[in-house]
């Protein structure tokens, strides 16, 4: 199989981590073999994945132990229940002695695992508190979002407590998803079924351009690869400093002032047009194209 | 759900398997196959795992068929079904042996 061509998007989670660590190099923690199914789930006679949704292991990238989780999207979209939960907390506890060069987060996920209610919740605030501790002892979380499912609900604030997010155009980042808002909020809001409005709102190209995510890349496992390669190295020589009170503030101010220059802003278009010329091209453009051009702007 | 365990008679699988393997997601119209080695040589053990009731006579249909087509005897299968159709759980198996073969990475 030519490994250039396979679509990140399209493929499942394991296909998306066998391809992205060096070659046979993935041991996994609590394989499908030891059958840590959900009890929530057989409790609502559901059906069971014998992984509950999530890859978790060691790994070897480009010569650097790794810790990898790979979330599934398309079982039950993704979502964290308890054990589901627990396999990632256990994966970034376990980077505090194991000091890997990186732990990587693919994430493919709607958030919490409504099957499972509060444990889904105490899962991803222990998955929250388990990030800050990697990056505290100096080792980097990076969160990657490519998948149909995106990084919404609990794990779209994970992934912005990573320190750093890589997005392709497909993936997709937000704190409540496209249908739940125009439930809530009705069609005028937001309509979910416009599909090139929702990525203009939540895909990668926008969360790119507002710096949320901080690497866009092509739809492309090898391209993941590349990214996540790049940025180990970067970091093997920088290991990240926790941020100090006065930089928090500074990133709240600056926060303040962005969500009141774009309070009317409607479309991914509006926030664009301040960095782009020709913002109504921006969908079209390829990666390299868009990355040039927001590399010039800057 | 709805759970069966069915040992069905086949030749001994030739190559030597020692690990698990896994194929296929848990989800709508699609299933998970878990593969791995077994002590009897001359069957194959299939748990099967269903969320649709009532369809026992198809899968034993579809379970027997990949046993009489493939030496499958010294493997066992487990199977989470989200209401796959036959023709997508008869590929799945194919799949599942393939890859539990390294034929297929």
């Amino acid at each position: 199989m030519n490994g250039l061509q396979i679509s990140y998007f399209e493929a499942s989670a394991r296909k998306r981590l066998s391809e992205l660590v060096d070659a046979g190099s993935l041991v996994e923690f609590c394989p499908p073999e030891m059958r840590q199914t959900s009890p929530h789930l057989a409790m609502l006679d559901a059906p069971l994945a014998f992984d509950d949704g999530v890859v978790t292991g060691r790994a070897s990238l480009s010569g650097h132990k790794v810790l990898v989780a790979a979330q599934e999207g398309r079982f039950n979209g993704g979502a964290v229940g308890e054990v589901h939960g627990a396999k990632i907390r256990g994966l970034l506890d376990r980077a505090l002695s194991e000091r890997p060069t990186a732990v990587l987060l693919l994430i493919d996920s709607g958030g919490v695992r409504l099957h499972e209610a509060n444990a889904g919740l105490i899962a991803i605030s222990e998955i929250m508190r388990a990030v800050l501790r990697v990056q505290a002892a100096g080792i980097p979380v990076f969160a990657l979002v490519g998948g149909s499912c995106g990084a919404f609900g609990g794990m779209g604030i994970v992934t912005r407590l990573c320190t750093e997010v890589v997005m392709s155009e497909q993936g997709r980042l937000g704190l409540s998803g496209p249908e739940v808002i125009e439930t809530v909020k009705g069609v005028e809001e937001f309509d979910s079924r416009d599909r090139a409005l929702v990525w203009r709102i939540t895909g990668g190209k926008l969360r790119r351009a507002l710096g949320e995510a901080t690497l866009l890349v092509d739809d492309l496992i090898p391209a993941f690869r590349t990214a996540a390669v790049s940025l180990i190295e970067r970091y093997r020589a920088h290991p990240p400093v926790p941020a100090d009170l006065d930089e928090l503030l500074g990133v709240q101010a600056e926060l303040t002032e962005r969500s009141a220059r774009f309070a009317a802003a409607r479309d991914g278009r509006e926030i664009w047009a301040n960095t782009f010329a020709e913002a109504s091209r921006v969908p079209e453009m390829t990666v390299a194209e868009f990355n040039i051009q927001l590399g010039e702007a800057a | 759900m709805e759970q069966f365990t069915l040992t069905l008679p086949s030749a001994a699988i030739p190559q030597n398997v020692t690990s698990a393997t896994l194929c296929g997601v848990v989800s709508s119209g699609n299933l998970e196959i878990l593969v791995e080695p077994a002590a009897t040589s001359d069957a194959c053990r299939i748990v099967v795992n269903t969320s649709a009731h009532g369809f026992r006579d198809i899968w034993e249909a579809v379970l027997k068929d990949f046993a009489r087509r493939h030496s499958v005897g010294g493997l066992s299968l487990s199977i989470n079904d989200a209401g796959a159709t036959p023709a997508v759980v008869s590929l799945r198996l194919d799949q599942a042996f393939e890859t539990c073969r390294g034929e297929l990475a």
